[in-house]
């Protein structure tokens, strides 16, 4: 077993990383803007910003999927209770002790076992939660004439607005979480650069060097992705 | 040289009848005698001045009519049909409706107080309420209508006859301005179709004065900018009123007893008639363009009017409209009994407008006045005079039937009419008073007696009077829809949606952005709260724990 710097984040896991960090962030603020919790931007402007921004979210996330299936790279993102407890023992106490993360990242799982959880929910009701109502929220119009559309359009509303919550709440956990184990700029770096320090057994070391060179950073220096 | 003199006598000319003439009346103030309205452009085919019949001299309006029908032989009797001659309206409702059965919370009524108030009516010679308007056919007034020299006017309190030489001294028009005499002959050779003075001399000037009434119909119409009424702004598109308010054989559309308050039908089929004055018959139902605002705008005239954005206040232009109107105060006279004015509005031009006369009670007024939003569905109902009230409530002249419900309601902009007005106390029904008429003993107006007004205006409407009365208040609606303003002057969303938008009023249906404290508001903020709360408490421990560590690595 080596510790090596692999490769783990293709350049379109980055770049949808990236680019739906910015286009949630532009809907949770026009969003709040459009609940009435502030007046940054003039309301038409807030809708035209938060309906474009959802439609290319939601273009982002029907390529997203498509990867994820094409590539094989869900199964990284199914849930597994080995090792959960190490690491919620870890964030609860542990971590207070200053006792070193008790999860090292191997190649088929780049994700502790509570990320894997946390993204798990994230994909499977959180995101579908505000896509679903959002979608039926900008198509009022198009059931308005279904029985008691106006309780059902308020229900859908609050809804969304709930999950515009939690994404916030997760936005708040995720960007802390950035700041344990080796620090924010340590987390941050393998989202832009896609290499990320992994334990290698020495068959998938050898694979690598043999077949996929570019994903394995040289000894003497770092390899640009 | 003849160029040149031609030129002077052609600019003369011009100056004279492009500029109010004055004319002298006969106590020698002067009465100005107005300039002939700008042309309407028409593809009329006949030039009523080289009409034989119309070459003489007319000695009333009636005979005026007479040879307007020599030609005209059905219009007559279209007109005597249509509700400008009947005042008389069968509403869908059920209810007869019209000026001649509902009470208002202005002038009130029409029986008992006649000639004055009948000085607008389309026809000559309607005094007496309990009679239907005359069925001779020369009664129709066609001048009113069709009168180009914008000379021909009615006396204020003549029953619809216009002011003849010799106009006795002090008489006034159905504008307020001093009278002229009224040259027939010259009227009856303009004729033309309607221009917005010929409607406006009555329509601007309801309820006794310039915009009293609609808050969105007045003399500033005439000649409107664009910022007051982009349809009529007379350096834009110059409308007239029939543009909107088309008609067939007499009969206009439009009407504020029967709103089409949500056209669904838009324009129609290319050339397909419409005999409809709503803003879809031009525009179509989703009018903005097709953009993804577009859309977003198109999504909302299922349930807003056009008006609602469209007209952000009405009162536009510097003319204000009264907004309030309390008669229980009227009465109140000077030290020497003599009826006593107070002018404490000050309108934008300058002008001081009354808030008080022993006439008319007390007033308030508005200019720009963001108007009252109700779901309509067009329906109006009146608090007929016979119906019951209940003097404990304010009692709704009119009601507005509508819901977020139904998908014939949208939401409108209203003038909300603030009155306080006599009441009989002991049927609890709203009162008829008589307070227009100088030579008898009950006018109020003369006598400042509500006692005998109310008694005189029952006794002459036929109605049962327990003898008391009383003042209750009223609130009327009066639907918004004329002063549409530009587009770059709409409503700007947040207007209604936020925390204190001008739909706060409204309830019992979802309005994005207007409480952001819903129930499913408060529990994402808690858990935000509390998410933000956990990481601050979890974060502390651990800056703790690492110093604690660095002082035993220390130690």
């Amino acid at each position: 077993m080596t510790n090596r710097k692999v490769k783990i984040y293709p350049r379109f896991e980055r770049i949808w990383h990236w680019s739906q960090m910015v286009l949630i962030v532009a809907l949770l603020v026009t969003g709040m803007g459009l609940n009435g919790l502030h007046g940054l931007f003039p309301f038409k402007v807030a809708v035209m910003i938060h309906i474009i921004a959802a439609l290319a979210l939601l273009a982002l996330w029907v390529f997203a999927t498509f990867w994820l299936f094409t590539t094989g790279t869900w199964r990284q993102f199914i849930p597994r209770f080995e090792g959960l407890l190490k690491v919620a023992r870890f964030y609860a106490f542990g971590i207070f002790k200053g006792e070193e993360h008790p999860y090292t990242k191997v190649l088929w799982r780049k994700h502790n076992p509570l990320q894997v959880i946390a993204y798990f929910g994230l994909k499977i009701l959180v995101f579908p939660a505000i896509w679903s109502t959002g979608i039926l929220y900008l198509t009022y119009n198009f059931w308005e004439s279904a029985p008691d559309s106006g309780f059902w359009l308020e229900i859908i509303a609050n809804l969304h607005l709930l999950a515009a919550y939690v994404i916030l709440a997760f936005i708040i956990i995720h960007f802390y979480l950035l700041t344990v184990g080796h620090g924010f700029l340590a987390h941050v770096r393998p989202m832009i650069t896609g290499f990320d320090e992994v334990e290698l057994t020495s068959e998938q070391e050898n694979y690598l060097t043999e077949n996929e060179p570019w994903r394995l950073v040289d000894e003497g220096g770092e390899k640009d992705g | 040289m003849s160029y040149l003199i031609k030129t002077v006598n052609a600019c003369i000319f011009l100056v004279l009848v492009s500029f109010p003439v004055a004319a002298v009346s006969e106590t020698g103030a002067p009465a100005t005698i107005p300039a002939s309205p700008p042309a309407i452009s028409t593809d009329s085919t006949a030039d009523h001045s080289t009409f034989r019949e119309l070459k003489q001299s007319f000695a009333s309006g009636p005979d005026v009519t007479k040879a307007c029908l020599s030609c005209h032989t059905e219009a007559d009797d279209q007109v005597m049909h249509s509700i400008h001659y009947q005042w008389n309206y069968a509403s869908q409702s059920g209810q007869q409706l019209g000026k001649s059965n509902v009470v208002n919370s202005f002038c009130g009524n029409v029986a008992s107080n006649e000639a004055r108030c009948t000085s607008c009516h389309a026809g000559y010679g309607w005094d007496d309420m309990a009679k239907a308007p005359s069925s001779s056919p020369e009664f129709v007034d066609c001048l009113v209508c069709h009168d180009r020299s914008g000379q021909y006017t009615k006396t204020a309190t003549g029953a619809g006859h216009p002011p003849l030489d010799p106009v006795r001294p002090g008489t006034k028009t159905i504008t307020g301005a001093l009278a002229w005499p009224v040259d027939l002959s010259r009227s009856a050779q303009s004729v033309g179709m309607p221009g917005r003075d010929n409607c406006g001399n009555c329509h601007f000037y309801g309820g006794g004065g310039d915009n009293v009434k609609h808050g969105d119909l007045s003399s500033v119409l005439y000649a409107p900018s664009e910022a007051v009424d982009v349809h009529m702004a007379s350096d834009g598109l110059n409308f007239t009123c029939q543009e909107c308010h088309v008609s067939e054989s007499h009969e206009w559309a439009g009407s504020r007893y029967d709103v089409a308050a949500n056209d669904t039908e838009g324009t129609g089929l290319p050339g397909q008639r419409r005999q409809a004055a709503t803003c879809e018959s031009c525009h179509e139902s989703d009018p903005h363009p097709l953009s993804l605002t577009g859309i977003k705008l198109n999504d909302h005239t299922n349930k807003v009017a056009c008006q609602t954005c469209h007209i952000p206040t009405y009162a536009r232009g510097g003319v204000a409209t009264k907004t309030v109107w309390d008669w229980s105060t009227a009465g109140r006279l000077g030290p020497e009994g003599q009826p006593i004015a107070m002018h404490d509005y000050t309108q934008s031009d300058g002008q001081e407008l009354h808030t008080y006369l022993s006439q008319k009670g007390d007033f308030d007024w508005g200019e720009n006045v963001e108007p009252y939003y109700a779901f309509f569905d067009g329906a109006i109902e009146y608090t007929l005079p016979g119906e019951q009230i209940d003097p404990t409530q304010v009692v709704e002249i009119n009601r507005i039937s509508g819901a977020y419900n139904d998908p014939d309601s949208r939401i409108w902009p209203f003038k909300l009419m603030e009155g306080r007005q006599a009441y009989d106390s002991g049927l609890n029904r709203l009162a008829y008073s008589h307070v227009w008429g100088p030579t008898t003993e009950t006018a109020f107006w003369t006598n400042f007696d509500w006692g005998e007004a109310i008694e005189a205006g029952m006794t002459a409407a036929g109605a049962e009077y327990s003898g008391e009365y009383g003042f209750v208040d009223t609130n009327m609606y009066w639907p918004i829809t004329h002063m549409v303003a530009p587009a770059s002057e709409a409503l700007a969303c947040a207007e209604c949606h936020g925390s204190d938008g001008r739909l706060s009023e409204l309830d019992g249906f979802y309005l994005p952005g207007s409480n952001p404290t819903s129930l499913a508001g408060l529990a994402g903020m808690a858990m935000v709260l509390a998410t933000a709360l956990g990481v601050a408490f979890h974060a502390a421990i651990r800056l703790l724990g690492r110093r604690r560590r660095k002082e035993v690595n220390h130690d």
